[in-house]
């Protein structure tokens, strides 16, 4: 299942790719890729784990880059 | 411009006066401590925010954050006594991140502006009247308004009204389209001046610009070896400078006689500056992003990096013929009259002999003619098939076929190889020879003289017969044709094509009975095919017009992006590999290392910026060149 998840003000490239690495190894994910220009991170996730996997995403976001905000769409 | 980052700025220019503020006291003789005084005032000021999200970074035990990689140079740099330096730092790395900020929300907002072609509200009528609703509640069937000026949502069809387009976000043809009642509407067009309603057929998620939407934002998960690379590259980069850091601060004190602890210290401070990654990180991803905005922008869909990565290394181009070189249209292209006859008998012979059949080939030697046929001079019509006619004109016995009928009517005919050619014999005498073949499409010729240029050597694999396939590569010059194939067969081609060197082979074809063979090949191109969802699902690239010269167009572009990127890998890795070794070797302090983070970011963001305008840019030039 597709989705789609807003990373607001994400400000550094490095974090980007980080944030990226960070959740494409949890697991029902199974491809992430977080696209610095457009602020977006798009990931194919299992969608029984989906919502077990968002507190996990915010998570991980949160330690990169604490003044992200997250909108998950 | 939000009010932090006005403040910010504040912050950053207050900082930078006491900076000044205590250099001058420093060099007008004002006591020591008193100084110091004023520049832990200066880091007090720029440093607050940098403290603040260090502190966040440990809060969350995230120790290696760009902020915390600054802090720790302009504490250090403080214990050893570098008051101006430890200011330094901070100031310019704030100065840098300001500037990052500019460059990035610059690109961002006109990537946005190539991107965005999905309207955010619909006005749907209802039997209360007209209302704004987000597409998404749309259904299909309903009706909705679409103003002048308004960008259209769904795809439909016009219901009531007339106006006309800009469909340039879609195809990047900036001429209006007229369109009225009956005719299909795309949406992410803009409308002229008339006020149209809009039959939806499609609910937003499958209209046409959600899909381009979709394409182009999802091309960013295909990444490229380059893209690859260098994010492998970051990631031992910083724990590697920061290695050598420590072996900086801690080796030559010991070994070298004289050597100052504070001296080598302070040099590895420096490399801290350095060792941030962002510069590497955002280089290439950014280059390519911009170069497929910069594509989407002319109606050619890239769906990723790794694509534009292959497209700039095509060795071989290999075409569909029918719809894609060719119109699909057939047409005389040559008349061979004999001896004693003349091109226009030729033609009014076949004309009239043909005038009451309904074959696409009838029909081009019609209109080839351009005169109206007087029928009261044709008689009766004799089919021979799989050869021919025999029909009597002005009591004339006229066959017009194939060699065959020639041979069984005993006519001493001159064979003309090659297309498809229709023989005219007039009472049993030779008249002359029409051929008869698809046109080439407008452009297509350039297309393959400019692969050529570029040193690609190009191939058409046809369906149709290897005769008429190989009058159209003769036509425009292709190298290799290949004609009478069976769509299986066309695979099979491909992949012998594709075995015989290095490079890359791209396939263009219209996808319609094709999506195997632009699966197969390393780029899939269809063309002006964005109705077809198995053209669109096969192919690596997708061309929103009909015009075959954007092909080249993808691959020049490639071409270009591909040099971007690499100048942004080479220009960042070198400029901080230069830095490193100018700080090891005390040439220069920790301000020039601030450049080597911030500044090659900032550098890195404004060449990339260059990929979106790569087709502004040759279009100017052609003008200069014209």
């Amino acid at each position: 299942m597709r989705k789609k998840v807003m990373l607001r003000e994400l400000c550094c490239a490095n974090c980007a790719a980080k944030i990226e690495d960070k959740v494409s190894s949890m697991d029902g994910v199974n491809s992430c890729a977080v696209n610095f220009m457009t602020e977006k991170m798009l990931l194919d996730v299992d969608e029984a784990a989906w919502e077990g996997l968002k507190p996990q995403i915010l998570a991980a976001v949160r330690y990169v880059e604490p003044d992200t905000v997250v909108e998950f769409i | 411009m939000t009010e932090k980052e006005k403040h910010a700025i504040l912050l950053t220019a207050l900082s930078g006066v006491l900076l000044l503020a205590a250099l001058s006291m420093q060099l007008a003789g004002v006591s020591r401590a008193l100084c110091v005084v004023m520049y832990l005032a200066a880091f007090a000021v720029g440093g607050f925010t940098v403290v603040r999200s260090a502190v966040k970074g440990f809060a969350q035990k995230n120790f290696f954050t760009e902020d915390t990689l600054m802090l720790a140079a302009a504490v250090g740099a403080f214990l050893i006594g570098e008051y101006p330096e430890a200011v330094f730092v901070i100031v310019f790395y704030r100065v840098g991140t300001h500037f990052e900020h500019y460059a990035v929300n610059r690109s961002r907002r006109s990537i946005k502006a190539v991107t965005e072609i999905c309207p955010e509200t619909a006005r749907l009528v209802t039997e209360k009247g007209v209302e704004e609703t987000d597409p998404d509640f749309v259904e299909v069937g309903d009706l909705i308004r679409v103003l002048p000026g308004d960008r259209v949502p769904l795809d439909g069809v016009v219901a009531e009204g007339s106006s006309t387009l800009d469909t340039s976000a879609l195809t990047g043809e900036s001429m209006p389209r007229p369109i009225a009642p009956g005719q299909e509407i795309l949406s992410g067009c803009v409308n002229g001046d008339g006020a149209l309603t809009v039959r939806v057929t499609k609910r937003f998620e499958d209209s046409t610009a959600s899909r381009i939407l979709e394409l182009v934002e999802s091309s960013y998960a295909r990444k490229s070896r380059s893209e690859r690379f260098i994010t492998k590259f970051a990631k031992y980069y910083t724990p590697a400078v920061m290695g050598l850091a420590l072996i900086l601060a801690v080796i030559p004190p010991l070994v070298i006689r004289d050597a100052k602890w504070s001296d080598y210290i302070y040099r590895a401070l420096s490399f801290l500056v350095v060792s941030c990654p962002c510069a590497l990180v955002i280089s290439v991803p950014l280059a390519f992003f911009g170069g497929m905005g910069g594509a989407a922008k002319k109606g050619i869909l890239i769906k990723g990096g790794t694509y534009m990565e292959a497209l700039a290394d095509v060795r071989r181009a290999v075409f569909d013929k029918t719809g894609t070189l060719t119109e699909g249209v057939f047409a005389v292209t040559r008349v061979e009259p004999a001896a004693d006859a003349t091109a226009e008998q030729v033609l009014q012979y076949a004309a009239y002999a043909e005038s009451a059949s309904d074959h696409p080939i009838a029909r081009s030697i019609r209109e080839a003619y351009g005169k109206p046929v007087r029928q009261a001079l044709v008689g009766e019509a004799v089919e021979a098939p799989g050869m021919g006619l025999i029909v009597f004109v002005h009591d004339q016995r006229v066959a017009v076929g194939n060699e065959k009928l020639m041979q069984r009517e005993n006519v001493a005919y001159t064979p003309a190889p090659g297309g498809t050619v229709v023989y005219v014999a007039v009472d049993g005498a030779y008249l002359g020879a029409l051929r008869i073949s698809d046109r080439p499409k407008a452009g297509a010729k350039a297309l393959i003289d400019g692969l050529r240029a570029q040193k690609i050597r190009t191939a058409i694999l046809s369906g149709d017969t290897e005769s008429a396939a190989a009058f159209a590569g003769e036509q425009l010059g292709v190298d290799d044709v290949y004609g009478g194939l069976l769509p299986a067969d066309k695979v099979a081609k491909l992949e012998m094509l594709m075995e015989d060197g290095a490079g890359s082979v791209m396939y263009v074809g219209d996808g319609i009975n094709d999506a195997p063979v632009l699966a197969r090949a390393d780029v899939g191109v269809a063309m002006g095919a964005f109705g077809s969802d198995a053209a669109v699902e096969a192919a690596d690239v997708v061309i929103m017009t009909d015009e075959p010269e954007k092909a080249l167009d993808a691959i020049r572009l490639s071409k270009r992006t591909m040099t971007i990127a690499k100048e942004n890998i080479v220009l960042s890795i070198a400029v901080k590999l230069i830095i490193l070794a100018l700080c090891a070797f005390g040439v220069t302090g920790m301000s020039v290392a601030v450049f080597g983070d911030v500044g090659v970011m900032v550098l890195a963001v404004l060449n990339s910026f260059r990929a979106l305008y790569i087709g502004k840019k040759e279009k100017e030039n052609e003008k200069k060149d014209g």
